[in-house]
């Protein structure tokens, strides 16, 4: 009984980091999408400012050293064109009642609806089993030193903590009003059945190699998937046509993005001391980088993996106590969150609007669609796919409809308390005052874990890259280390140039990519569903039974 | 039903002893005995995907490589004497793996030598055999 009890508490607890730990990814996310996008958000801009204000507060484009301005400029004028030709078509919007709708962001929410429902809303029904299923109650004791699921879980979702679960949200309430909150959240919710669909795949379709390594991910789904229905040749240019996305995207926003955000926040922090010196944190940072993906020296990875879920439980519970000494605003904070999602007051598009803004925000957090978190999940060895596809049910819960939703009531209740607390202070900025009102300390511990969480998704994205680079040039180790070699190179870029119009191409591919992960899952759905309800039966029937 | 004792080792000097009084028990009473090495394992860590991704292979070089250099030696020189020894190795906290054996293999005694940690050890990182008294279904020998 005691054991029992001890087991349960544990889960609990592991499930409370995850979700934490999940919903930090998620920030890194939110923001990291949000910066290059320029072109899909000006139909919405201009609540207050608009996204290059708020960018500004957090991603001041640096001046680079004396020098590079020829290199920038240089690469600029080449690939501006392409990005923004890229952009367009990508970000391609149609006005929907005076409201801009991103279309790529349709076609992901009408899967996420379509697969809520195909599935007989296992974001529902499948919640209980997840959180037995992390807990290990389910585990084998004979197959025990495998990649656990809660161990899946923990590295898929510390790939979306970021500073996008901060400083995104902050956006959505500020373009969208605290309506959008309400829409971020449902999105979270539809998003937890793409990603079980896509996870499944993962598992199900990965490659096992003879040296007894994996790799699996929407690359290898789309090329098998589609060959199994007799469309070999498509299926092998989904596949590669991912990996390409999935590998430039890497470099980007996954890489550029995240050593530029650290350094941002590292000048912030120090009170501008290190203006000008991005060359020389953007060499220490691919240093590191370096140590970690290609010098083996786990220690480093493995200490960023465990301190950012302490990073994103100290995020929450002081976020948590922030919303309690502001209790007296609670109840007016969740009625705009309900109000404001209906009626939309101050947003242009009106509920439409803010339903558009937190839909875009819940899919830029938890990247349901997006297929990244399948690559994690895939090295999980297990005879039942379905279950990772369960267990990954709880990523969009703990990083979109937890975490990002305790920020956005940090952010409420502040502005119940005081309209314009954040004066002109945007994304993180805006957070981080949110915070300040209550704790005067706290940006600092903020700005710690930003680089933290920058840090963190970088060591995933460079996973995620390098898995659709293998995909496209093979799995030797020399063809590894180029690879590896490329992006520590651009670790540094991301510190020492402005390489907007990149960042733009990049962010674009990556939204791009949904575009055959869903349609691959649309066809694969069945084969899900299939298992799915066989799985389940046999849950029922007790053929699988606990162990606990 | 054959009495069955299990014996935890950890291929220390205070297991060689355990494992010397294991033996005698088992000679004396005719019992089964059975062996288990438990590799230091937990579920909820947090790894990196490259961990994550090779963890299978690990898993087995490990296992292989606990059966060779700790399991297989003690079975051989247990069955020399006579003693029908069987090895287990597995991935688990060694206190709820052992009872966990203990419990499923229908065990009548567990085994195991003392570490000796110091308090300050102890403190810090539990004591195995302090922590399988509180746990195992079945009585507990520790050889010092």
């Amino acid at each position: 009984m005691k054991t029992l009890l001890v087991r349960t508490s544990i889960g609990i607890i592991s499930i409370f980091v995850i979700c934490l730990s999940s919903s930090f990814a998620q920030d890194q996310n939110q923001q990291r999408k949000l910066s290059p996008t320029e072109a899909w958000i000006e139909g919405i801009e201009d609540v207050r400012g608009g996204y290059s204000s708020w960018i500004q507060g957090i991603q001041p484009p640096e001046a680079p050293p004396e020098g590079e301005k020829g290199i920038d400029a240089t690469i600029n004028a080449i690939t501006a064109p392409i990005a923004a030709l890229v952009g367009k078509i990508v970000f391609v919007k149609i006005p929907v009642f005076g409201a801009q709708l991103p279309v790529v962001v349709l076609w992901l929410v009408i899967g996420a609806v379509f697969f809520t429902v195909y599935m007989g809303f296992i974001n529902l029904r499948g919640f209980k089993h997840a959180i037995e299923l992390v807990r290990g109650d389910y585990s084998d004791p004979n197959s025990s030193g495998e990649v656990s699921h809660f161990q899946a879980l923990a590295t898929a979702v510390s790939g979306t903590v970021g500073i996008g679960n901060i400083g995104g949200v902050a956006i959505a309430v500020t373009v969208g009003g605290p309506g959008a909150t309400f829409w971020l959240i449902m999105a979270g919710f539809l998003g937890m059945s793409t990603k079980f669909v896509e996870c499944t795949l993962g598992v199900k379709y990965r490659q096992e190699f003879e040296d007894g390594h994996v790799s699996g991910g929407p690359m290898y789904y789309l090329r098998k998937g589609f060959s199994d229905r007799g469309m070999e040749g498509f299926g092998k240019f989904m596949g590669t046509f991912y990996a390409v996305g999935i590998f430039i995207g890497a470099l980007g926003i996954g890489n550029m993005f995240q050593s530029n955000q650290a350094y941002v926040q590292l000048n912030n922090v120090t009170g501008g001391a290190l203006d000008g010196l991005g060359w020389l944190i953007g060499l220490i940072m691919a240093a590191i980088v370096f140590m970690v993906i290609i010098g083996g020296i786990k220690s480093i990875a493995k200490v960023t993996e465990k301190i950012v879920p302490f990073m994103a439980i100290f995020y929450c519970v002081f976020a948590i106590i922030v919303i309690l000494m502001n209790f007296t605003s609670i109840p007016q904070a969740i009625t705009n969150v309900f109000t404001g999602a209906f009626t939309g007051e101050g947003v242009a598009g009106g509920a439409l609007g803010a339903l558009i803004i937190g839909f875009q925000r819940a899919v830029f957090s938890n990247e349901a669609g997006i297929g990244s978190a399948s690559i994690a999940h895939s090295a999980v060895r297990t005879n039942e796919p379905i279950t990772e596809g369960v267990v990954s049910l709880l990523e969009p819960f703990v990083d979109t409809i937890i975490i990002c939703t305790i920020t956005a009531l940090v952010i409420g209740t502040a502005q119940v308390a005081d309209p314009n607390f954040a004066g002109d202070a945007q994304g993180v900025a805006m957070t981080s005052t949110a915070f300040a009102r209550e704790l005067s300390w706290f940006p600092i511990p903020l700005a710690f874990a930003a680089v933290l969480f920058a840090f963190s998704t970088m060591i995933s994205w460079s996973y995620y890259g390098l898995k659709g680079w293998s995909y496209l040039f093979g799995e030797g180790k020399v063809s590894q280390i180029n690879y590896k070699s490329i992006f520590c190179v651009f670790v540094a870029l991301g510190c020492i140039v402005q390489l907007g119009p990149i960042l733009d191409i990049s962010d674009a591919l990556v939204f791009l990519i949904c575009v055959p992960n869903i349609l691959g899952l649309y066809f694969l759905a069945p084969i899900v569903k299939k298992d799915l309800e066989s799985y389940f039966a046999r849950i029922e029937s007790g053929q699988i039974k606990k162990y606990k | 039903m054959k009495n069955t004792l299990l014996l935890g080792v950890d291929g220390s000097d205070s297991s060689s002893r355990a494992t010397e009084f294991a033996a005698e028990l088992a000679l004396s009473a005719k019992s089964r005995l059975l062996v288990a090495y438990i590799i230091e394992w937990s579920p909820f860590t947090f790894n990196t995907p490259e961990e994550n991704e090779v963890r299978h292979k690990r898993r087995e070089e490990e296992l292989s490589r606990a059966q060779s250099e700790v399991i297989a030696p003690i079975i051989k020189s247990l069955e020399k004497r006579g003693i029908d020894a069987e090895g287990i190795v597995r991935h688990g906290k060694p206190v709820v793996a052992l009872a966990e054996i203990a419990s499923t293999k229908e065990v009548s005694q567990i085994v195991v030598g003392r570490r000796g940690e110091s308090d300050l050890g102890g403190l810090l990182f539990g004591s195995l055999t302090a922590g399988l008294l509180q746990v195992s279904p079945v009585p507990v020998t520790v050889v010092p």
